[in-house]
């Protein structure tokens, strides 16, 4: 099976939130990346559906769109176990909408003509949710979301979704199909040295955004971004540790009455 | 186009409250005769009934065979024949686990984006959603020529109540669907097993998040939870890892909670989280980041390492209670 996996370089959480100048994205130069999380159990699903299946035409290919940064995370997945990827080198993924970015991705995945396209339900940065869903769409292929297990059967593939307040279903669906991975599926595998060192030599291909797909005008705009106002005012405890759990034993005690 | 078509999500003909948060979204963007509500499925009198119930102009019941149970592509053929024969200016949907799995392809059928989880509508229409896990706020606009859709966040805007006046009018549409066209196959909804711990029903709860950082440190939040009598809960996070089990995971995807009292220890407090426990009647948050999303529910708030805090809350609470 030929699976193809999206993934996205994003901000890592505990990175430093400043509001750029233009009041439109947050300062890039105070930032570290990472794998989006949710990216990395779509990965280790990948990796594990191609170890269990054994056959030996299958294949682990990973997809991102970005600037040079991106590489960095596209060798770690090489690390982890990927086959090959492919880099859609592109400095204006913030002036393309869900839309615009899932029609890179889709038109890059058309190249592959792959069994199988993951990715995680959503980004840790954006949180649209959504762009694996659109990939599906235009590419004309069934999808299903919050997917925590994927099994191969002799007509496509059985999978388990998760649903809210810990309800789950099984779909089944016929390939080629896209699913979106929910986090926690699995446990998530390290990038060992050996891992590291075959990384280098495996291919990178890189593709052109504009000459894949030229940026349309986006149908949703980003504004502005601001720092969130608080709803409900908050009384900060101060002070060493002890001294703020003595004034938080205190209200416990006394005005919340649960001691 | 004109008018806001609300998509109100019915299981087993019963409706959860964020569709009337949605409906109450709605008439922000539009007088309320000029909304419709649409509910899909078989047999959706009594619901239609309840819908109109909270007057929006029209209720629609969308009804076919194939639409008995959820599929992403019946949902999606059958509101577009509906969208393409309406014309709303607005789609306005709840931001469910359902709307997320077909909304953003419906949304593309028309060359438009779903404008997701949105938590306020301002004049414009500016629409709010959160980004980087809910430590920053993004305005967006739609500057398309179709019709502009939007989900609503849980909890972000008070539901619609019923007024003493007027029902809505009921008609029925049915879409033109073919087994053919649907390609999934959906099983009914189960339960993975008995849930053990029943976090619902606790009065208190001491939950810890990533600031943990290692699961070679959670009797740190163990010995809390003793200490107080409180039960142990967690993030999603930290169930993913396994270090603690599912069932006691809070939020969307885990338990929903009320206590008396929440000790939110090392949560940063992204949405996916904080829908399962800002009912508590007490929050406290302690997390090294003065910014993180969780103080903004908090009651109390302490910033500093859960390291060093918690040992010292469990040390108090064991001198207040001898």
């Amino acid at each position: 099976m030929k699976i193809l996996v999206a993934i996205k370089q994003v901000p890592d959480r505990d990175s430093p939130v400043r509001i750029d100048s233009a009041g439109k994205w947050i300062e890039e130069s105070d930032l570290q990346y990472a794998l989006n999380e949710p990216d990395a159990y779509a990965l280790e699903e990948a990796l594990q559906l191609k170890e269990k299946s054994g056959a030996v035409d299958g294949e682990v290919i990973v997809l991102s769109a970005g600037p040079e940064r991106v590489g960095t995370t596209i060798r770690e997945a090489l690390a982890k176990g990927a086959d090959r990827a492919i880099h859609i080198l592109s400095d204006d993924l913030a002036f393309r909408d869900a839309l615009g970015v899932a029609r890179l991705l889709a038109e890059a995945a058309k190249q592959e003509n792959p069994d199988l396209i993951l990715t995680g339900l959503q980004s840790e940065d954006l949180g649209l949710g959504q762009t694996g869903v659109i990939v599906a769409e235009l590419l004309g292929l069934p999808h299903a979301t919050l997917i925590l297990h994927i099994e191969k059967t002799d007509t496509g593939l059985e999978v388990k979704r998760e649903l809210e307040e810990g309800w789950f279903q099984t779909i089944q669906l016929p390939t080629p199909a896209v699913l979106t991975i929910q986090s926690g599926g699995n446990k998530l595998r390290y990038a060992t040295l050996m891992g590291i060192k075959r990384a280098r030599t495996k291919e990178v291909k890189q593709l052109n955004a504009a000459d894949l797909v030229p940026a349309a005008t986006p149908v949703v705009v980003l504004d502005k971004i601001a720092l969130p106002t608080k709803r409900k005012s908050t009384q900060i405890l101060g002070g060493s540790p002890k001294e703020a759990a003595a004034a938080l034993v205190e209200k416990l005690r006394f005005e919340v009455r649960v001691l | 186009m004109s008018g806001v078509l609300v998509v109100i999500e019915q299981r087993a003909g019963k409706i959860a409250r964020i569709n009337w948060e949605a409906l109450a979204a709605a008439r922000l963007l539009a007088a309320p005769t000029s909304i419709t509500a649409a509910v899909l499925g078989v047999q959706t009198e009594s619901a239609a009934a309840e819908i109109a119930a909270r007057a929006p102009g029209k209720v629609i019941r969308v009804e076919h065979p194939l639409l008995a149970q959820y599929t992403a592509d019946g949902f999606i053929l059958a509101l577009q024949q509906l969208i393409q024969s309406e014309s709303p200016a607005y789609v306005v949907l709840p931001h469910t686990y359902q709307v997320r799995d077909y909304a953003p392809a419906l949304a593309a059928r028309f060359v438009q984006v779903l404008i997701s989880d949105v938590t306020a509508i301002t004049e414009g229409p500016v629409f709010t959603r959160q980004l980087m896990q809910g430590r920053l706020n993004g305005s967006y606009r739609h500057s398309g020529n179709g019709p502009c859709f939007v989900s609503v966040q849980a909890g972000a805007f008070p539901a619609e109540t019923a007024p003493a006046a007027a029902l809505a009018e009921i008609g029925t549409y049915t879409p033109t669907l073919d087994p053919a066209q649907i390609r999934t196959r959906p099983s009914e909804p189960f339960r993975a097993a008995a849930q053990a711990v029943d976090l619902g029903s606790a009065q208190l709860i001491v939950a810890v998040g990533r600031g943990i950082r290692n699961q070679d440190n959670l009797p740190v939040v163990q010995e809390l939870a003793t200490a107080l009598g409180a039960e142990l809960a967690a993030s999603r996070p930290i169930c993913d890892a396994g270090w603690l089990p599912m069932e006691r995971q809070v939020g969307s995807s885990g338990q929903t909670v009320a206590p008396k009292l929440y000790i939110a220890a090392g949560i940063s407090g992204a949405i996916q989280h904080l829908v399962g426990m800002k009912g508590s009647q007490c929050i406290v948050a302690i997390n090294k980041d003065p910014d993180a999303p969780i103080f903004e529910v908090a009651d109390y708030g302490i910033v500093g390492d859960l390291m060093e805090v918690v040992p010292a809350i469990t040390e108090a609470v064991k001198a207040a209670k001898q």
